[in-house]
């Protein structure tokens, strides 16, 4: 039982002031902007973005500067801001095949459609750190090249074609999709609450997650089939205007990771898929997300559930950083009258166990 | 037939016309609709801001599940001569919503249409046209051809 408490309100005041203090830093240093984090910590705010599951940059830009850098404490800014607003309905599903695509990448066939393209990527660095950007720099401009009409058509439907892959699951125009921002999570999952769950998870998180199935703790033999990155236009079906309307371009990032196959008496064995999609340029995020949805369909997959990755209500029980930032940290806050009560049953005890040491020197002695 | 042929014509460009200004900044709007008359024209919802939830597919093209939601601005005006429009955008942005339903109202009205196609529309297009291309010759200088090597004697 948690019981509250009184009074501190000046002290509490007081360190509110020295901690916009301590952001501000030394004040000969000029003061950073919401437009250079938007643009020089780009990838900062993309997680935050997709954590905080908003999308608004300049919000996410104002809650890591507010939160003085720290992304959990600016995705609890931008989730609590979130519900101030009122819910105008949902997109229309984007179609993620029309991407204007910024990068396309795949590790499974060198040769796809459309070509690898590399795009900003720290891939092939070499991890060296950068002298040169500790003064000013101006980089050199971009190459260019001539910008190829060609479609790019997804891996995962290029497989698909000679049936080699599972086909995603059909939609179902009647079923209402899930929403976990609106119903509390309840077990068995389906996959949309999943991914749901999955795409506002914590990175870190759903990282180890992945990272230890691959390790073996329910081991899926994963290929990357394709990752892309670029923006795709969002509509919004306005009832007022009767049709669906352009909301505007949105940046994602999407993983089609191509699993091992499955196969039964009845149907030929083929590849299995894992699906990753995250606000921004979130690649790390797309792919733990991808393995680790893969590793939750164990059970429609008749695979033994015997590992982390692949207990739902484990991974979705303890994917939110903000529940559980706000769980861990709730230890600081005072707890005395709790531990009043702990403490008097520890002296209770000890004195009984003392009693009963006595008694048995007592016993020992006659 | 021909009253439904004119109303998909009409309504594929507003769709047209709201893709370009929702993709364009506010102060960009403002600039061209301010160098050509606009009428006067009444609020029919105040601009407000508000959510969409924006959704995916599983696996990119199967059954829809909920991404995470992104902010949107919307406004609706009513041109004095009775034309409806409606303005919705990503973003915050009240006075770009109602820029937009304003637009949107004068597409539908004969005596302003063809000023917003080529005052307003036209050249908000041919700039994010050029930042299209711009993005995408940039984008196409980084297209690998990778090569498998054999390794060992074969």
């Amino acid at each position: 039982m948690y019981v509250a408490v009184k009074g501190g309100e000046g002290a509490i005041d007081n360190a509110h002031r020295l901690l916009a203090h301590e952001r501000r830093g030394d004040r000969a240093v000029p003061e950073i902007s919401l437009a250079q984090i938007s643009e020089q910590l780009s990838l900062g705010v993309d997680r935050v973005m997709v954590e905080g599951s908003l999308y608004d940059r300049e919000l996410a830009s104002l809650a890591i500067k507010q939160a003085r850098g720290d992304l959990i404490e600016a995705i609890f800014l931008l989730r609590a801001f979130r519900a101030t607003l009122p819910r105008f309905g949902n997109s229309e599903p984007v179609d993620t095949g029309a991407m204007q695509i910024r990068r396309r990448i795949s590790s499974t066939f060198k040769d796809i459609p459309g070509g690898q393209i590399l795009g900003p990527t720290f891939d092939y660095t070499h991890r060296l750190l950068d002298p040169a950007l500790a003064e000013d720099s101006t980089p050199e401009a971009p190459a260019t090249a001539e910008a190829s009409s060609e479609r790019m058509p997804r891996v995962t439907d290029i497989l698909g074609r000679d049936g080699l892959i599972e086909s995603s699951p059909a939609a179902d125009a009647g079923a209402p999709v899930g929403d976990l921002t609106r119903e509390p999570l309840s077990f068995p999952a389906d996959r949309d609450l999943r991914l749901q769950n999955l795409a506002r998870g914590d990175e870190g998180f759903l990282l180890s997650l992945a990272y230890s199935s691959q390790r073996g703790y329910g081991r899926n033999h994963p290929f990357a089939g394709e990752i892309r990155l670029g923006s795709v236009e969002v509509e919004f079906f306005a009832e007022d205007a009767g049709f669906a309307v352009p909301l505007g371009p949105i940046t994602l990032t999407e993983c089609q990771m191509v699993n091992q196959f499955k196969g039964s008496a009845t149907e030929a064995p083929c590849f299995t898929r894992g699906y990753g999609l995250a606000f921004g340029h979130s690649e790390r995020k797309a792919m733990s997300m991808a393995l680790v949805d893969r590793a939750l369909r164990a059970r429609e997959l008749d695979e033994e559930v015997a590992a982390p990755a692949q207990d739902e209500e484990f991974v979705m029980s303890h994917s939110d950083n903000v529940q559980a930032t706000g769980f861990v940290e709730h230890l600081k806050l005072p707890h005395y009258v709790d531990f009043q009560s702990e403490l008097g049953l520890l002296r209770k005890l000890r004195q009984e166990f003392g009693a009963a040491d006595d008694a048995a020197l007592q016993e020992a002695a006659e | 037939m021909a009253i439904m042929t004119t109303t998909e014509t009409l309504q594929r460009r507003r769709r047209n016309a709201m893709a370009v200004l929702a993709r364009s900044d506010a102060a960009a709007i403002a600039e061209r609709l301010a160098a050509i008359a606009t009428p006067s024209c009444a609020d029919l919802r105040q601009p407000e801001n508000g959510l969409v939830m924006v959704r995916g597919r599983i696996g990119g093209d199967g059954a829809a599940f909920n991404l995470g939601e992104a902010t949107v601005s919307r406004a609706a005006v009513r041109l004095a001569s009775g034309e409806v429009g409606f303005g919705y955008a990503l973003g915050r942005d009240l006075d770009k919503a109602r820029a937009i339903a304003l637009c949107d109202a004068m597409l539908q009205s004969a005596d302003h249409v063809e000023l917003v196609e080529h005052q307003v529309l036209a050249p908000l297009r041919a700039r994010i046209e050029a930042n299209i291309t711009s993005q995408a010759e940039q984008t196409a200088a980084t297209k690998v051809d990778f090569y498998t090597l054999v390794r060992g004697e074969g």
